[in-house]
């Protein structure tokens, strides 16, 4: 699921701002003294570099994070996420869900309007539900919407949805996905209309300019019902090479660009960036693992897989090739967030635990050629990852190289993407693979585990299967209870953590860097661009002067 | 002559069909859906919402009968809709007629290639003369070791140096992209001024690595030329060396240079990957490169039907200009 861009609204917040511009004087001399209180001022500019242009404006047909980024800020959804990872409401207000857990009923917040003027109402929800789940709609998303049995429009304020089977992912799928003006475009076709690539929205921001291959400018919406943003304009500038990238933030032209290991560690280690510029670090909802081919002789069983884990070492693959900029993955889930277990079974380095799991389970080098053998047959077997993915390239070497000190001969073999995917994983025609989940924060991981997923094509392509995962899983999805739900997937952790089906790497770490001139920039687990709205630079230190 | 150009034209037409025919099988073996993009590794897509996703864009039907349905359009002119999310008619891809000028894909590799290509001839050919008419001198083999290094270094490791020098430690130009953000804001000379600052490194590093070529060309039929006997009675007649050369040798030497245009004409309309990449300029060489990565066919296509026939149109452009040159030819 892709994180909806989610806006803080804190009351207390408001008193500051007031009470700064009241000792707007006293606020001003405090800048001098300390670097933690500035005044807040509307104005400037942020440039943003990214590799990708997006595509499309709208959430619901977008496929690229490019167009999520840019999008994330022109719509807002019904509900997001809080810096927490509970589910707070965005443009509804509140929401209950009824005591099975098949209705869940949006009372939408009053008074929002579309950047054209006309307010939002329970009709544009209706409005984008349907077209979400349109035939001819071409989207990614519909799944969670087809499980929608019904839907109603109670009044103006109120969305009702019933499910068939309680469906806990469901909440969240109310995110940005959905909200589209039922008023510009009902009747039409919105995939040949031009409303993709001029969207009206409700967000902090809204499209002023697109040159195709060059920016994206967003002017702030000074009506957003969450206040006016004080950054007034966002320009998103496509630089497709992330070594001109680096160049242009240095010359100032792009305030903000995400660096590479190397580039936040190294190249940016110097007095002019500490001066100029401010670094964050942060885990990134996604994991790197080794999936194993649990089909496979060699993988059937569980203490060679267990061995594999003993192995490798998670630390030095995140030394070596993240620098640091990661952290070991236990399982399928990242660290800080609610349903992460902390306490399973985790695999230290350990060489001799491996050389004994490998030797239990009948893996012996009895022709002395520094290979283990079993009935004959040495213990040699390919690595697959896709191509021009360096981070992926290195960890196979490394697994490669400590694989082999405990007899195990690895070869690796790099795959054009579509080729790797089409011809390999998808036929299933591999031994092990290297291959990453972007999991985003929603536990329920039904078709990566269930053991009935395994079809062409379907996502638990190791095969895993185990009844009792299922059942987790199965209950995990169809209860609204957080505790309950935690329960279950902190046991589902621990199954996998002793089964291992993947040998889980690393999580790797976020590491944008901001230009110092913006202040009000809160890190937490869901990133630093949940509050840009509310990023602001103080009026002396403002670089851009924007027209009125 | 007239019944020749329309012969050449009628044969330009089965050609470029079989040119469309094989490019459209070609693109179709590499694996991978145009719809992949979308709902590859994509946990929240079903095997069935793929199918719908690949009957959309009537994947699902044999390729031969695609291509028929493909061809239906071209012959009206009509590349179709791309297949990436944003399903915009290919042809404003190309030459999006809601932005100005100036900022049209095909326009901006258009303007640099010819600008380029000028430049090089502008240099070039002086350069290829002089080493022809001094050969071994020193600025012979000064130019000709110089020229040789600019063909030899890497395009975007000379780019990125550049950037460093002029955009960062003596800050006189931009380091990438095709305008300033204050762009809108300016007079129309400063819109002037500016794009011809975000051209200037474009323009050098593309023209450097090309001067190799031209300048050895020339060289090579200059000195071929000179050797021959009409330069030696040129000059019994009294002629000044500088009548010598650059009436009478320099025609006959341009002639293989006639070639080279012609063969050029294709990549005025193909951008270079790399150093649009490494500039950040949004021409064809990165539309193309994306078209083919995401399976874009209907993109990779059109551009792949224009390149034919630009090469094509190069081609007779070459023969037409032999005529003009050279007498011989024109005869037959």
């Amino acid at each position: 699921m892709k994180k909806t861009l989610p806006v803080f609204f804190i009351l207390a917040f408001f008193i500051f701002c007031t009470y700064s511009l009241l000792f707007a004087a006293e606020a001003e001399k405090a800048i001098q003294a300390s670097d933690v209180s500035f005044t807040r001022a509307y104005g400037d500019a942020l440039v943003t570099g990214s590799i990708g242009e997006p595509s499309v404006l709208v959430p619901m047909l977008a496929g690229d994070s490019a167009s999520h980024d840019v999008a994330g800020l022109i719509f807002n959804g019904l509900v997001k996420y809080d810096t927490d990872l509970s589910v707070i409401g965005d443009l509804a207000e509140s929401w209950e869900v009824s005591p099975d857990g098949l209705i869940i009923t949006f009372h939408l917040r009053r008074g929002v309007k579309w950047a054209d003027g006309v307010e939002f109402t329970a009709d544009d929800v209706m409005f984008g539900f349907n077209t979400i789940r349109d035939e001819k709609t071409p989207t990614a998303y519909k799944e969670d919407f087809l499980q929608v049995k019904k839907a109603e429009v109670l009044d103006k304020y109120t969305f009702r949805v019933t499910y068939e089977k309680p469906f806990a992912p469901a909440l969240t799928s109310w995110g940005s996905l959905v909200v589209l003006p039922k008023h510009l475009l009902e009747g039409k076709d919105i995939t040949k209309s031009d409303f993709a690539r001029n969207p009206i929205g409700m967000g902090p921001y809204k499209l002023s300019k697109w040159t195709a291959g060059q920016e994206v400018v967003l002017d702030s919406n000074k009506d957003y019902f969450e206040g006016r943003p004080y950054i007034d304009r966002y320009i998103y500038r496509i630089i497709p090479d992330s070594a001109t990238q680096f160049l242009e933030l240095q010359a100032g032209s792009i305030d903000v660009m995400g660096l590479t290991p190397i580039q936040f560690t190294k190249q940016t280690d110097t007095i002019f960036f500490r001066e100029n510029f401010q670094k964050f670090r942060y885990p990134v909802p996604t994991y790197t693992y080794l999936g194993l081919n649990l089909k496979h002789p060699f993988f059937k069983d569980k203490r060679v897989r267990q061995a594999i884990a003993y192995a490798i070492d998670k630390n030095e693959i995140i030394d070596v090739v993240l620098f640091g900029l990661g952290r070991p993955a236990t399982g399928p889930y990242v660290p800080n967030t609610w349903f992460y277990n902390p306490d399973v079974k985790k695999y230290e380095y350990d060489i001799g635990k491996a050389k004994a799991l490998l030797k239990e389970a009948g893996w012996e080098d009895t022709d002395e050629d520094g290979i283990l053998d079993k009935e004959g047959r040495p213990f040699e077997f390919t690595i697959l990852t896709n191509m021009g993915n360096s981070l992926r390239e290195n960890t196979a070497t490394i697994i490669q190289w400590r694989l082999e000190k405990i007899g195990i001969k690895v070869r690796v073999r790099l795959l054009e993407w579509s080729t790797f995917l089409n011809e390999f994983v998808d036929k299933r025609r591999f031994e092990a693979v290297i291959l990453g989940w972007s999991i985003g924060f929603e536990p329920d991981q039904y078709d990566t585990w269930y053991s009935g997923k395994t079809k062409e094509k379907e996502f638990n392509f190791v095969s895993y299967n185990n009844r009792e995962v299922d059942e987790l899983l199965e209950k995990g999805r169809r209860t609204f209870d957080k505790e309950e739900r935690k329960k279950a997937y902190f046991r589902f952790q621990e199954i996998l953590a002793d089964e291992l089906p993947y040998i889980f790497l690393y999580v790797p770490d976020a590491t944008p860097i901001v230009s110092s001139r913006f202040k009000g920039i809160k890190p937490t687990t869901i990133g630093i661009s949940y509050n840009l709205p509310k990023w602001y630079v103080p009026r002396d230190l403002q670089k851009h002067r924007m027209e009125e | 002559m007239l019944t020749y150009l329309i012969k050449r034209l009628l044969e330009m037409i089965p050609t470029l069909f079989g040119i469309t025919l094989i490019s459209f099988f070609i693109i179709q073996l590499a694996p991978g859906k145009p719809t992949d993009v979308m709902s590859e590794m994509n946990p929240k897509i079903t095997p069935e919402a793929r199918e719908r996703l690949e009957k959309l864009y009537h994947l699902d039907k044999p390729i031969i009968v695609q291509y028929g349905l493909w061809l239906k359009r071209v012959v009206k002119l009509d590349f179709g809709e791309s297949f990436s999310s944003d399903r915009r008619p290919v042809i404003q891809k190309i030459w999006d007629t809601k932005q100005p000028l100036i900022d049209r894909c095909l326009f901006i590799t258009f303007l640099i290639n010819i600008l380029s290509m000028f430049l090089i001839f502008l240099i070039a050919i002086p350069i290829g003369i002089s080493s022809a008419t001094h050969p071994y001198s020193i600025f012979d083999k000064v130019a000709t070791t110089s020229v040789f290094i600019g063909f030899a270094i890497p395009g975007f490791w000379l780019a990125l140096l550049l950037m460093m020098l002029f955009g960062i430690y003596l800050d006189w130009l931009p380091i990438s992209g095709f305008k300033s953000i204050y762009y809108d804001s300016l007079t129309f000379t400063g819109k002037i001024l500016d794009r011809t600052q975000h051209l200037i490194l474009p323009l050098f590093i593309s023209s450097f690595g090309g001067l190799a070529g031209i300048s050895r060309y020339m060289r090579s039929g200059m000195l071929e030329v000179i050797r021959q006997d009409f330069i030696t009675t040129a000059r019994a007649k009294g002629l000044s060396e500088k009548k010598v050369i650059y009436k009478h040798a320099f025609r006959n030497a341009l002639l293989p240079i006639i070639t080279l245009i012609g063969l050029s004409v294709p990549g005025l309309v193909g951008g270079s990957v790399i150093f649009e990449q490494v500039f950040g300029i949004p021409g064809m060489g990165q539309l193309f490169y994306k078209s083919v990565m995401s399976r874009d066919y209907p993109l990779v296509m059109a551009i792949l039907t224009l390149g034919g026939g630009l090469t094509l149109i190069g081609n007779l452009i070459a023969d037409i200009g032999y005529m003009i040159a050279d007498p011989r030819i024109r005869a037959k």
